[in-house]
């Protein structure tokens, strides 16, 4: 393979953008070099095993890739905001709309909420952290590594340009011959075990580490979510295992799962596709879900009406999740009773949705509103996402769906249940546990900017593109004609898009100017909350708590608080044991990186030598019988003193 | 849960945690095998033209390979009753035994696949054949890993002894064990079997 077919060359911007990641790691280097930060970032972030510092990481390389994602996003717009127009040719428009799909679901949407879930669950339990302290860093490091390997594309060696579903046969060999396809199947591969393993460490977490007292029924809502969705994680990942690797025999190897020719069969790829992907679309929007409703119940000074009926609705989401996959492809050769059968199924998701979205309502009502932008964010899903919710039951419809079957109608739904459902519940999440990750909040002025930019830039990008569907307008078109009458509407689309990315950017600018100048003095509940980890100091010390809390029932902390029950007795302080940083997370990381970046390009024999750093790590880990530390007794009563004032 | 009558295994909060954690991890492996299984019945009758399972299993070999695997399941509950009873020594004999089974059947497996590749069977051959090499590979992948793991648990015991740890560890790796075989059995079952018959 010769340099100019490893590296993308021929168009400008690719150009421009190699240059830019070049110059850009260069001067990070440097940076860190001059402000003699190594040290500091191997000690106290490349090797953290903390779950609230790995949960800060997730949610910073979400907000990386929602960068990359959006701008992805935004070139497409560019494209289609007139009629035929030149900007990108259709293989360029091909790859964006894959790696913006991929980036937007796996490493945007995914990190964010598993970040959320990171900081925020063993502090709403009471825990010291997770389960498997080690296995959550290794989680991260590997979905980095699968983040990275998949962002790299689209400048060494090509993008994977078959959509983010990667449909056989145009994923195979036969009609993507490039690399690019080889991407999605090995990176998708590493980000994924690093997911099941995340998945596997919350549900014995959430089972087996909380606080005395909190039985399943006094559990915190956004923790139920967070449980559920570890199990369809559990459940559904393994099948997305399977399917990738299939894809990668059949392109490395010349197997044939999915080649007709040999007797392979293309529709076992979009069966087992989808078997994993419509639960990933429940494992993304399920925890976000539980978000709102402690944001809601926070702001309307209520406790959460029918907290048993939304348990019983995740959970019930949670199965019917599994058995509505063939709802993506009805117009693909199914029987008529096939079709009907996974209608009906789908159908019925929209009863324990519907439960939910009345359970919200009604915890507003009567409430006392306090309309702060996470609150914002909150109250603007509902109806947002109800769209998104009843344009799906059009599309459930088996014999409908044929007449807008892969139209923009399909896209302007799920974009419509994606972004109010994951998007709008991250941002709710931040401004709501900002100062429970930073000590400070949000400011909350140039968050309404950021709330009112974005949601009004997001309908006016989608909501148009219901109506070019309608018309007739095919997902995935790069160009169109003027006859069409779809210039119009898709310019205003164009025009919405880049409303939503000021959106985005008055976020990043709330990000810095907070940073600098929010005031530090929040106390330790700033919002008045109502869960556990509004009990401990803002930002949470490193062992969360320095007494574990015994909890009585739902919201225990909210009533211990009108009670007066709070505080800390001296004598109840007991030294803690912690688990200790390690290396191997991030070495495997890098391991699984450089092992999968030479798979991609199918260089067996540097990927077989390479290979042995996985082993050394594996072999590293066995063997390591560290068994963390204790903190002492009168660190912690120093620690706690800072926040606390005088101890009991 | 920390009284003298639990095992040794599930005496600390840590290890009772590894233990269901490995539970869940084999519930994941389950949804893997699963669909492996699943695939292969979809492919199982796309042979393209080659050959089918019943031209070339000899099912001889195959039984051969199902009695060590299952023999070495029984050894590893050996070596856990011995763990139990805390006798260092018969532990690491079963254990080797357990491991010289494994490399046995591996052994066995990996000379059947040359057979079928001979037979012109090879991974690229048809449907049926990436199916079945695949579900086949990824088991047999799993006893390689598994026979590489526990011989660095045995390093682990033999210098460490039995304590809370190495025996969590290696009860673990056991729950690992067991599951292979029972994997094997759907594969003796479901492949070999069915495959005969036609």
């Amino acid at each position: 393979m010769s340099l100019d077919e490893f590296f993308v060359t021929g168009d400008p911007m690719i150009l421009a953008s190699q240059i830019a990641i070049g110059l850009t790691m260069v001067g990070l280097i440097a940076l860190i070099t001059y402000l003699k930060k190594w040290k500091w970032l191997w000690t106290e972030w490349f090797t953290t095993v903390d779950h609230k510092k790995i949960g800060i990481m997730y949610i910073l390389a979400g907000v990386l890739m929602f960068f990359r994602g959006g701008v992805d996003g935004l070139l497409m717009k560019a494209q289609t905001s007139r009629p035929e127009l030149g900007f990108l040719d259709a293989q360029h428009y091909d790859e964006i709309f894959t790696t913006h799909g991929v980036i937007m679901i796996l490493f945007m949407a995914m990190p964010m909420l598993i970040g959320i879930m990171n900081v925020v669950v063993p502090l709403q339990i009471g825990a010291r952290d997770v389960a498997f302290p080690k296995l959550n860093a290794l989680s991260f490091w590997l979905f980095f590594a699968g983040a990275m390997l998949f962002n790299v594309s689209f400048v060494i060696g090509g993008s994977p340009d078959a959509g983010w579903t990667s449909y056989f046969p145009l994923a195979g060999k036969e009609f993507t011959p490039g690399v690019g396809n080889n991407y999605y199947a090995i990176a998708l591969q590493i980000a994924g075990i690093g997911t099941l393993a995340t998945g596997i460490n919350f549900v014995v977490t959430i089972i087996k580490m909380r606080a005395p007292g909190m039985s399943w029924m006094k559990m915190p809502i956004f923790t139920w979510t967070s449980l559920v969705t570890s199990i369809i994680i559990v459940a559904a990942f393994p099948i997305f295992t399977v399917a990738l690797a299939y894809m990668s025999l059949d392109r490395l190897f010349g197997t044939h799962f999915f080649t007709v020719a040999a007797g392979g069969d293309p529709m076992l790829w979009l069966n087992l596709f989808w078997l994993w992907g419509h639960p990933e679309v429940y494992i993304v929007v399920l925890p976000a879900f539980g978000m709102f409703s402690e944001v809601i119940a926070t702001f309307a000074r209520k406790n959460l009406y029918g907290y048993k009926s939304m348990v019983f609705a995740v959970a019930g989401i949670a199965f019917l999740s599994m058995l509505v996959w063939v709802h993506h492809f009805y117009t693909m050769g199914n029987s008529a009773a096939v079709n009907s059968i996974f209608s009906l199924t789908t159908m019925m998701i929209a009863i324990p949705t519907g439960v939910k979205i009345f359970n919200w309502l009604f915890t507003l009502r009567k409430g006392r509103i306090e309309f702060s932008t996470s609150m914002l964010w909150a109250l603007a899903f509902i109806p947002c996402f109800t769209i998104g919710g009843v344009t799906g039951v059009m599309l459930a419809m088996a014999a409908a769906d044929y007449q807008y079957h892969n139209t923009m109608f399909l896209v302007a739904h799920f974009h419509y249940v994606l972004i109010p459902g994951v998007v709008f519940a991250v941002f709710a999440a931040l401004y709501y546990w900002w100062p429970k990750m930073f000590g400070f909040k949000l400011n909350e002025k140039i968050g309404k900017w950021h709330f009112w930019l974005f949601v009004i830039g997001f309908n006016f990008t989608f909501m148009p593109m219901f109506f070019v569907g309608l018309d007739g307008m095919s997902r995935r078109m790069y160009t169109y004609s003027e006859s069409t009458g779809w210039g119009a509407w898709l310019g205003f689309s164009a025009v919405g898009s880049l409303i939503m990315a000021a959106g985005f950017a008055a976020l990043c600018y709330n990000i810095y100017w907070s940073f600098r100048y929010a005031s530090r003095d929040v106390g330790s509940d700033p919002w008045n909350g109502r869960t556990l980890e509004w009990a401990t100091a803002s930002p949470a010390p490193h062992y969360n708590f320095a007494v574990v809390p015994e909890v009585e029932k739902l919201d225990d902390f909210w009533y211990k608080k009108k009670e007066g029950k709070l505080g800390l007795k001296k004598s109840d302080l007991k030294s803690v044991h912690m688990p200790s940083n390690s290396w191997t997370p991030v070495f495997l990381g890098v391991a699984f990186g450089i092992v999968g970046f030479f798979l991609v390009f199918e260089w067996f024999t540097l990927a077989i030598i390479s290979s042995v750093l996985i082993v050394i790590g594996l072999v590293a880990n066995s063997f390591d019988y560290d068994d963390g530390y204790h903190i002492p007794v009168d660190e912690l009563e120093k620690e706690e003193r800072e926040w606390r004032g005088e101890l009991k | 849960m920390t009284q003298a009558n639990t095992p040794l295994e599930y005496r600390s909060q840590q290890s009772q945690m590894n233990i269901l954690g490995f539970w869940i991890f084999l519930g994941a492996e389950i949804v893997l095998f699963s669909t492996l299984f699943a695939s292969y019945f979809v492919l199982e009758h796309n042979t393209a033209g080659g050959p089918a399972g019943h031209d070339i299993f000899i099912l001889k070999d195959v039984l051969i390979e199902t009695f060590l695997l299952l023999t070495s399941s029984f050894t590893a509950g050996l070596a856990i009753h011995f763990m139990r009873n805390n006798a260092k020594n018969d532990m690491i004999v079963w254990t080797i035994v357990t491991l010289l089974l494994g490399a046995g059947f591996l052994y066995m497996e990996i000379n059947e696949f040359i057979h079928y590749v001979h037979e012109g069977a090879t991974i690229q051959t048809s449907g049926f054949t990436a199916g079945f090499f695949t579900l086949l590979g990824t088991h047999g992948a799993h006893v390689t890993f598994g026979i590489i793991w526990i011989s660095l648990l045995l390093v682990q015991i033999f210098r460490r002894g039995i304590t809370e740890k190495t025996s969590s560890k290696f009860f673990i790796a056991s729950l690992y064990w067991h599951f292979l075989d029972v994997v094997w059995i759907f594969i003796f079952t479901f492949v070999y079997l069915k495959g005969m018959v036609g």
